[in-house]
């Protein structure tokens, strides 16, 4: 039974899929959306699990002392500070008594994850914790200058929550994906060794078609690089990509059709 | 004397100028008159077809000034008739909008709220009859304008088809846009959520006419009006015919080759390097005592490729738990991470040592992009794998990613169906499955004969391919392209 139930789950809305391919009628469109919603609540509840064992693993980290561990503090202070921020925006100008509550929460979540990885004294840290909680919670209740929203997205507006995110998060994001341009110049070098003919075909096309751009030549070489750059791309290139596209097409029909008809489970941890 | 001369003058002056200007207006009725073209003909409207209705498509010949006669038409102006009650639906849907925006405020008492508030109640007055207590609780009282703004605007709605069926009394007409000359069709489409301003109602009796325009755009040549034409949905797609035909063959090759695999033929299937390698990287990875990173890619559970992964996952793992080897499965995706969990928990449990089964094998890192390549990149150069495994659905990442195990001195292993990116693992992986290899892994692995024969189903769907891009190309040369790619012509 808990394997026919997800299989016949599987049947049901894969069969169904395929026939609103072909039905464009509203009354079809809405139980498609009506089940992309449900991905959606779906995705939100393995959120939950997924920040869960994000936290797990950090703190298994920490008490562990495994290599680099103090950075699993980032971690959980970056998880914990934008969750908090996100929730929360002052009600004026006046921040109030805002950056003590954030400091009370954070010693708060510290106290927490300092009382599940610590050996030792762990009732002074939980004691800690109840006593910054205590803090925190007094302060929320009494101090009217900032509150919590938790139906609207005023807390994405917050100061410090576009602060952390436009000034530390996008350039760090930026950072790592401009290193492309370094991991791409080490790969070419390694894939365009002339070790035998084949390695050699592609060093020559790939020089033509590096070369093709380049201003200086435009004079000596005339039209004569464009056009073999462009055959290279439109009739080698383009014919090999599209026989690899067929193919993943052909295996997508056949993989789908083999997930509604139960023969392939491998995604139910039986291959 | 002198008085009488300047009275005649003024009065010759007057005459004179009132003699201009009736010349001036006879002129301009002259040229309004001779520059009207002439109008376009054979307006038609339809349903359009193969959607999900709300859409009417409006089709006409062009004028005989268009391109020709002379040639005074710079473009057609589409209108429809609307009657009144379409207003009414628009103010609804209006004071609909701003009663739900003011629901989540109503806890706001300060100047600018309350003259919001002020504003909507004399809104809500002008429109619906039902009255509201306005003293009550503020949030009771906005429920109970939402509710029968909500009541209101659902009774206009189902009075549309009535009043479009009045026509021609009790309306205007709307124009709906503009194309240009030598341009004979345009489609009304609009959204289908009555909520939307776009929306265009089915199952009404609209009425089109089309202006042919000149430069001047008050005088232009207008036909009659075309109607009543309804929308509506279809409950087919014919558009679609040749791929449901594709899938009808290729589905019953598949179920032929699986029945045949099942009676015990011996189909042949291409070794693939990249999985046949995974055993062998696996016994390293043990021989060197390092982990074996596998990445899923940034796809969820839903992409193909993330399921063919997940069967390749379930297999490493099974070999990972006999050779009692570390497993380490960073994932970008709540779902995908909890799927490969159970996946690899069931492989620990095939090869008998459950208890080997590590809740923080598989985790979660980030859904952002390069943080998360950020974070498989640490655990790369901390861990120093003996064996990266990448399957799955990548992008921009993969480069990052296959380079750094390179520099981490790992075999690496790597199977996407991502077109652009299948040259980077190539160039930096020991092993690549491209594109469908990835899908095929299951089949390999598993060596079922139900799988292998879907396999063979591939393998002559693909020879279908072929022989019909070789009788396309005899097809164009003999001249018969056209004919022979209309066959396979897919519209949306």
């Amino acid at each position: 039974m808990k394997r026919q139930i997800p299989l016949a789950l599987v049947f049901v809305f894969g069969l169904f899929m395929i026939f609103q391919y072909f039905v464009p009628h509203e009354k079809s469109e809405w139980v498609y959306e009506f089940l992309l919603d449900w991905i959606l609540v779906i995705g939100i509840f393995a959120l939950a699990l997924g920040i869960w064992s994000l936290y797990k693993v950090s703190v298994d980290k920490i008490r562990a002392r495994k290599e680099n561990w103090a950075y699993s503090y980032v971690t959980l202070f970056g998880l914990f500070v934008m969750i908090l921020f996100g929730f929360t925006a002052p009600n004026g100008e006046s921040w109030g008594l805002y950056a003590v509550f954030v400091t009370t929460a954070i010693l708060t979540i510290l106290m927490i994850i300092q009382t599940m990885v610590a050996k030792s004294q762990k009732g002074l840290y939980l004691g800690l914790a109840g006593l910054f909680l205590a803090a925190s919670v007094v302060i929320a209740i009494f101090d009217g200058a900032w509150s919590f929203h938790f139906y609207t997205a005023e807390g994405l507006q917050n100061y410090w929550f576009r602060a952390f995110f436009d000034h530390i998060l996008i350039p760090i994001l930026s950072t790592m994906f401009s290193l492309l341009a370094f991991f791409i110049a080490s790969a070419a070098y390694r894939a365009f060794r002339a070790r035998n003919l084949l390695a050699s075909l592609l060093l020559i096309s790939a020089l033509i078609v590096m070369l093709r751009f380049n201003p200086y030549l435009q004079p000596i070489m005339g039209d004569y690089m464009a056009k073999t750059s462009n055959w290279l791309m439109n009739v080698p290139n383009l014919a090999a990509q599209r026989a690899i596209v067929i193919g993943i097409g052909l295996g997508i029909v056949a993989t789908a059709l083999k997930v509604i008809l139960g023969i392939e489970r491998g995604y139910m941890g039986k291959g | 004397m002198r008085y009488v001369l300047r009275c005649v003058l003024v009065a010759a002056l007057l005459i004179c100028g009132t003699a201009y200007a009736q010349t001036e207006d006879m002129v301009e009725d002259t040229v309004m008159t001779a520059m009207a073209p002439a109008p376009a003909t054979n307006v038609n409207a339809f349903d359009t077809d193969n959607d999900h209705g709300h859409s009417v498509t409006v089709t006409w010949d062009l004028s005989v000034d268009d391109g020709g006669g002379t040639g005074a038409v710079t473009g057609y102006e589409i209108h429809r008739w609307s009657p009144a009650e379409m207003v009414t639906l628009d103010s609804l849907r209006g004071l609909l909008s701003a009663v739900e925006a003011e629901l989540p405020n109503v806890a706001d008492s300060s100047a600018e709220a309350n003259l919001r508030r002020d504003s909507l109640r004399l809104r809500y007055a002008a429109l619906i009859a039902t009255s509201v207590a306005v003293g009550d609780d503020l949030d009771t009282e906005m429920k109970a304008r939402r509710a029968a703004v909500k009541e209101a605007f659902l009774a206009a709605l189902d009075g549309l088809p009535a009043a479009h069926a009045r026509y021609p009394e009790n309306g205007n007409w709307q124009l709906l846009g503009k194309v240009a000359a030598g341009v004979s069709t345009y489609s009304d489409a609009g959204g289908k959520e009555p909520t939307a301003s776009s929306f265009i109602p089915d199952y009404c009796g609209f009425h089109y006419k089309v202006h042919a325009l000149t430069a001047d755009e008050t005088v232009y040549g207008e036909t009659a009006p075309f109607g009543p034409v309804e929308c509506y949905g279809q409950w087919f797609n014919t558009g679609r015919v040749p791929v449901l035909l594709a899938v009808l063959i290729f589905g019953a090759l598949t179920i032929i080759f699986v029945s045949i695999a099942r009676r015990g033929a011996d189909l042949y299937v291409r070794p693939l390097a990249g999985i046949e390698a995974v055993d062998d990287a696996i016994g390293r990875a043990t021989e060197m005592g390092r982990p074996i990173l596998y990445v899923l890619g940034l796809g969820t559970a839903a992409d193909v490729a993330t399921i063919a992964s997940f069967t390749i996952l379930g297999r490493v793992a099974k070999r990972v738990a006999e050779y009692q080897t570390a497993l380490i499965v960073p994932t970008y995706e709540p779902i995908v991470m909890t799927v490969a969990q159970e996946v690899v928990k069931s492989s620990y449990l095939d090869a008998g040592r459950p208890d080997d089964y590590k809740d923080d094998t598989v985790f979660f890192v980030t859904q952002s992009q390069f943080a998360y390549v950020a974070a498989v990149n640490g655990i790369m150069l901390r861990e120093l794998p003996a064996t990266c495994v990448y399957m799955g659905k990548f992008f921009a990442e993969s480069l990052l990613l296959a380079e750094t195990g390179a520099l981490a001195g790992s075999i690496q292993i790597a199977g996407t169906d991502e077109i652009a990116q299948i040259p980077f693992f190539i160039v930096a992986c020991d092993y690549t499955l491209i594109g469908e290899e990835l899908y095929a892994a299951s089949a390999y692995l598993g060596r079922e004969p139900i799988l292998l024969g879907s396999l063979k189903a591939q393998d002559y769907a693909k020879a279908a391919v072929v022989v019909f891009a070789l009788a396309g190309l005899l097809a164009s040369y003999a001249s018969w392209g056209h004919v022979f790619t209309d066959l396979f012509k897919v519209t949306n």
